[in-house]
């Protein structure tokens, strides 16, 4: 089975871009789906309806949505292997534009959009910079000079990038993104998969490395000494 | 193959909305050709320049496909902009990129690897005799009105992506000079092909592609049978020019702007 991760910022086209492989694919490929969201998500159940397909979402609440993907992408590739799916997309809820969510083992696709403004790219660095593959959408609303522009941001982040730009709605250019999926090797051991780098997932104070002792000191999961009966608990 | 080779583009037929094959069975652009495409609005206009734009290969809403040369056209004419010989100026008259034009077309320039900096004034310059508003190297892209974006991105198609072929979206609805944008494209021996609604754009084009339910309908070739509807063409406009600078300059047009 092949390990497809999709990230990028809200409204990209991430999923336009899901939905174009999916349909390109479905005759050729069995796609699972799995989205990573905040607070709601409909795309799993749209693409279920429209597709078939296996699909799910979770949603994160007060977790980094980023952290929750990696807490869950081990079961969920045992998931889509059961549904004897041989293509996992996963796509990340598109929160925070420092994240990367790629890991070994698969295909990483970061999705912008060409009327996001010049220097987004560079606000995405760390994403663009671990993915394999960057997909600009809405190329049909911009002109030659600017996507060669948009183009050249990118690349000054990571010369290497593969750049695919596509009108996802209407899915042209979509057929060199198609060919990276397909070539991707499939995952040869889903135990040793691990993330390309270590993402910026720090949720509080002292997961980022302020020593200081004291609630005082501190924001984000702060708990006084009366009432802190639940630390943490990972169940 | 460079984009400097290309010898022709050939467009294969596709499919109307309605899933009917079209009727043409080629339709082939070389250097020096003008072409409008015309027909009324959604009747698929733009999405034959989009096909042409990103050398479909039946993998289009259309069904098209575009051959380079007899050809598929190589990897890098689609995908490195350095390389394509097609350049689109899109109905868009905002320009989204958050620079100065100075800035915008540096950049422009680094990206095709030109060495030559005084291409950004010969560019400006250019834009310049398309536009009745006077562009600044400073001013920023996103304050230029319609009419100086799309004359400036038109200079750069010409001047910095050097493209041999030109697409160009209702160039008219910008408020640019359009003849004198046609007699530049032409003098430098581009192809130039036209969506339009424009009668004067689509009489000064040598062919005319006519658009219904998705579909090429007709392909018509005046060969100087509308000499005199062209002439009739140019009045026309001139006349509309001279009122539409008078209204701009607060007159009162009392008298025949006729003659």
């Amino acid at each position: 089975m092949r390990l497809v991760i999709i990230a990028g910022p809200p409204s990209a086209g991430k999923t336009a871009v899901v939905r174009q492989t999916v349909r390109a694919l479905q005759d050729r490929h069995r796609t699972a789906y799995l989205k990573i969201d905040v607070v709601r998500a409909f795309e799993d159940e749209e693409l279920a309806a429209e597709f078939g397909i296996p699909a799910r979402k979770i949603c994160s609440g007060d977790l980094c949505p980023d952290h929750a993907g990696v807490m869950v992408m081990r079961d969920a590739i045992t998931w889509a292997e059961e549904e004897s799916a041989d293509l996992l997309l996963i796509e990340s809820a598109g929160l925070c534009l420092r994240c990367s969510p790629y890991t070994t083992q698969g295909l990483g696709i970061a999705v912008l959009s060409a009327v996001s403004g010049t220097n987004t790219p560079l606000k995405m660095a760390a994403m663009l910079a671990l993915a394999d593959m960057a997909v600009v959408t809405r190329i049909d609303l911009v002109s030659q000079a600017e996507k060669e522009v948009f183009r050249e941001r990118i690349r000054e982040v990571n010369p290497d990038l593969e750049i695919v730009e596509t009108n996802a709605l209407q899915g042209t250019g979509m057929r060199y993104l198609l060919r990276a999926i397909e070539d991707c090797p499939d995952i040869t051991d889903p135990d040793a998969i691990v993330l390309r780098g270590a993402p910026p997932l720090g949720v509080c104070t002292i997961c980022i490395g302020k020593t200081d002792i004291g609630w005082q000191h501190h924001f984000g999961v702060i708990r006084k000494l009366e009432g802190a009966d639940h630390l943490y608990r990972g169940d | 193959m460079n984009p400097t080779s290309i010898r022709e583009i050939t467009i294969l037929p596709g499919r109307s909305r309605g899933g009917e094959p079209e009727r043409f069975r080629a339709i082939t652009i070389r250097p020096g050709d003008t072409i409008s495409i015309v027909g009324p609005t959604g009747s698929g206009k733009s999405a034959l320049i989009n096909d042409i734009e990103v050398f479909a290969r039946n993998d289009t809403a259309t069904g098209r496909t575009i051959l380079v040369n007899g050809d598929y056209p190589p990897e890098e004419f689609v995908r490195d902009p350095a390389h394509k010989p097609v350049a689109l100026i899109t109905q868009n008259t905002q320009c989204l990129a958050d620079l100065s034009v100075e800035e915008f077309l540096a950049m422009h320039i680094r990206s095709r690897k030109i060495e030559d900096e005084g291409i950004i004034g010969q560019t400006i310059d250019l834009a310049n005799e398309f536009t009745g508003e006077a562009i600044r190297p400073g001013t920023r892209m996103t304050a230029l009105s319609g009419g100086q974006t799309r004359s400036l991105l038109v200079a750069d198609a010409v001047m910095i992506a050097a493209a041999p072929i030109l697409l160009l979206d209702e160039v008219e609805n910008a408020g640019i000079f359009k003849e004198r944008v046609i007699e530049v494209l032409r003098a430098g021996g581009k192809a130039v092909i036209f969506v339009t609604h424009d009668p004067l754009v689509s009489l000064l084009s040598a062919r005319r592609i006519v658009m219904r339910d998705g579909a090429v309908e007709q392909i018509i070739e005046p060969n100087g049978r509308e000499d005199a509807a062209l002439r009739e063409a140019r009045r026309l406009d001139g006349i509309l020019h001279r009122m539409r600078e008078e209204i701009r300059a607060g007159n009162l047009i009392t008298g025949s702007a006729g003659a």
